[in-house]
């Protein structure tokens, strides 16, 4: 569903992105690692369409489409989800108005009815128990005043909402305390079917563990290094990158 | 980062503003220039008393030895009050009611403006006054009205038609001498609403005046009236827009409102004249003096406003608290964008014991724009627990506009409660780029975040004009935010 070939972006004029390709099909969970500042975060940025980067060569080609083309709304209303590292507050909107908007707007996109009061509060209800969110967090302003942990099952909460047919989640698991790692693990995990695909991008071993990735891939320097599968990820966790940052030089 | 919100923030303010066209009416000007012959001369086009000419005149000598107040916080080239045209009516304007002999541009004007002036076609439970340039042209459900004993009408017929009312109240809030822009207005106005709620009756609609300024090189200046006898209610509503020209024009207004023993107004604005293009050029000069007394005991005076429009606004809705246990509250959303200007709050006077005021102001800036917030709570020796909480809040979207908040604490009777509260906040790119993550436009985006943050003054509002001034807020903003 999304085949990214060659692909260099940079911000104020450094390059970050220097050829990455990549391949995910629906069914697959994909882990991103790699040592600070490889460009992780980058990537996430790029796909979900933020105007901060500047894409100079290579495609993405996203369920068919030009990724790189759509505006970063149409590429959230075709399915693509960015669990962010740092959600920002919103302060004023509540989150079942903006929930509200952002599913309707994805209906719409998708040719369906907008979703009544009374079934978006039933959905929205349903969704929070998913991820073990307090049900009042919903009338509260988009993340003000949440923790830390709070923000972050917010997100997925927000995707279990949207039910993306290809999820981000960028670095997601830092800042959690166990309890709420396992929370949000197992929500991206029951969240996952044979149709969608996850992206999660993190630092730590110890989130696969709950979510098992089919691949593991290790970025340096703006480009994947190396592939394997959830056993590199554990050589990882042992030995750390040297091993691969090595070979490459 | 910051480069690149700039660029979005310059999308986001390139919004037209889709109340600017002009109509080709038949207008009555007189010669450019104010004097004492020019004071004469509207006076007896309004075929006024002389003792309304007289009055016009004690005011009209008494701004030339006035000068033009220059304590706010704006920044305006100097005016030259001998090059404005201080009369101009539309040539037709229906007599006896009959919609008949007007010329059709001018209800096509108000159709435009979405104020149609037969009562057949009109908003259900809202009664117009809709006056253009100079002259009232139309009053709907008049007669309705006058069924309850309502008395709503041009105020310069009520000087002919209602004498002693509005000899007794006229100026008795806001005096001739008050301030610059209310003696020159005194001097100089020529039409606005009067409003007469008798005691004990509750107006059963909505009474409104909708302001439209169409004749270039002129200057607006419009005087309300409103006087709610003793445990009457009245909910009064204002709009006003005019047409985009390069030049900048003149609105001086004044609004004076008497409220008895019991009786309650709710008074609200939705002021969207023309606000200049993207470069400050042209737009509305505003300057509005208004005012409310809380004559009696248990008195209510609610003033709500969503400001818009105008290059420069001035002004600052008041409630003088004389009565005991009487209460005042402003509730106001301004909003700036591009190189418009404004400075306005409120001054709460509380007089009488037991008295409560409340003020919520909401800035929102935006642009090249600066926004003040000026208040006084003053609380006399006399008003033994007077109570007031103020908050005022600025939003900012941009990095080169301003927000400035001046409020002014004058208490002197140790029982007063008086509590203030501010917050500055900001809509960033970051904002704008989670929403759109979310698959949410820029434009609702912006929308929800503005609606959200000025939710609590627009719920103040009637129904139908709250729904309307969230679209205005949006529309005003659009693309200042790419």
């Amino acid at each position: 569903m999304l085949e990214i070939k060659n692909l260099h972006a940079s911000v104020d004029g450094n390059e970050i992105l220097r050829g990455i390709d990549l391949t995910i099909r629906r069914g697959e969970v994909h882990a991103i690692m790699g040592p600070n500042g490889s460009g992780k975060s980058t990537l996430a940025s790029v796909l979900a369409g933020n105007p901060r980067f500047e894409v100079s060569e290579g495609t993405a080609t996203f369920l068919g489409r030009n990724l790189l083309e759509m505006s970063i709304e149409e590429r959230a209303r075709a399915g693509f989800f960015l669990g962010f590292q740092y959600p920002v507050e919103i302060p004023g909107v509540s989150m079942a108005n903006f929930m509200k908007l952002a599913v309707n707007e994805k209906r719409k996109y998708n040719g369906l009815e907008p979703l009544g009061a009374g079934e978006f509060l039933k959905l929205m209800r349903q969704r929070a128990e998913f991820v073990e969110l307090d049900p009042r967090m919903t009338s509260r302003a988009v993340n003000e005043g949440f923790s830390g942990g709070e923000k972050k099952k917010n997100e997925i909460f927000q995707m279990a909402m949207l039910e993306p047919t290809l999820a981000v989640l960028d670095e997601t698991d830092s800042g959690l305390d166990i309890d709420a790692l396992r929370v949000v693990a197992t929500g991206v995990t029951r969240l996952h079917t044979s149709e969608n695909a996850t992206i999660v991008i993190t630092h730590y071993q110890r989130l696969l563990d709950y979510i098992v990735p089919d691949f593991v891939h290790v970025l340096y320097h703006g480009r994947i290094i190396h592939s394997g599968d959830r056993e590199l990820a554990l050589r990882l966790e042992e030995q750390g990158y040297d091993w691969l940052i090595k070979n490459e030089k | 980062m910051q480069q690149s919100e700039d660029k979005i923030l310059e999308e986001l303010t390139g919004g037209d503003y889709r109340w600017g066209f002009t109509s080709d009416i038949a207008t009555e000007l007189i010669p450019r220039g104010l004097s004492e012959e020019v004071v004469r001369l509207i006076s007896a086009k309004k075929q006024e008393p002389q003792w309304m000419t007289d009055y016009r005149l004690r005011a009209f000598a008494h701004w030339q030895k006035m000068e033009m107040p220059h304590w706010a916080h704006l920044d305006i080239p100097e005016i030259d009050f001998q090059d404005i045209i201080y009369y101009a009516a539309p040539r037709t304007t229906p007599r006896h009611g009959s919609m008949d002999q007007v010329d059709p541009q001018l209800l096509e004007t108000f159709d435009k403006l979405g104020i149609p002036l037969e009562e057949r076609m009109a908003l259900a439970g809202v009664a117009v006054d809709a006056v253009m340039d100079s002259v009232s042209v139309k009053t709907t459900f008049k007669e309705t009205l006058a069924e309850a004993g309502i008395v709503f009408c041009p105020i310069s017929e009520a000087i002919r038609d209602y004498p002693d009312l509005v000899r007794k109240y006229l100026g008795s809030v806001v005096p001739p001498t008050d301030n610059f822009f209310a003696a020159l207005n005194t001097a100089v106005f020529s039409d606005g609403s009067f409003c007469y709620i008798p005691r004990g009756v509750r107006c059963p609609m909505e009474l409104s005046t909708y302001f439209r300024i169409n004749a270039a090189g002129t200057g607006q200046f419009e005087r309300t009236l409103i006087v709610a006898d003793e445990g009457s209610w009245v909910s009064y509503l204002e709009g006003c827009t005019a047409p985009s020209r390069d030049e900048n024009q003149l609105h001086a207004a004044v609004v004076e409102i008497v409220v008895m023993k019991d009786a309650e107004v709710k008074y609200s604005t939705v002021q969207n004249w023309y606000p200049g293009d993207r470069q400050g050029r042209g737009g509305v000069y505003n300057f509005v003096t208004k005012r409310g007394i809380c004559k009696g005991d248990n008195a209510r005076l609610s003033w709500t406003q969503v400001e818009t429009g105008s290059a420069v606004t001035w002004k600052y809705p008041s409630c003088i608290l004389a009565g005991d246990n009487s209460s005042g509250e402003f509730y106001s959303v301004a909003l700036t964008n591009n190189y418009q200007q404004a400075d306005t709050g409120t001054k709460m006077i509380h007089l009488g014991r037991g008295t409560r005021s409340r003020i919520v102001s909401k800035g929102i800036s935006a642009g090249h724009s600066n926004n003040s917030y000026r208040g006084l709570v003053q609380v006399a020796r006399r008003a033994e627990g007077a109570r007031n909480y103020s908050q005022c809040d600025s939003l900012l979207i941009g990095s080169k506009c301003g927000a400035h908040t001046f409020p002014t604490l004058d208490v002197n009777n140790p029982s007063a409660i008086v509590e203030h509260e501010a917050t500055t906040s900001r809509i960033g790119e970051e904002q704008i780029m989670y929403c759109n993550q979310r698959g949410i436009s820029t434009e609702d985006a912006v929308g929800m975040i503005v609606g959200g943050y000025a939710r609590e003054v627009l719920g103040k509002l009637p129904m139908e004009f709250a729904v309307e001034s969230q679209k205005l807020l949006s529309l005003s903003l659009e693309g200042s935010i790419g």
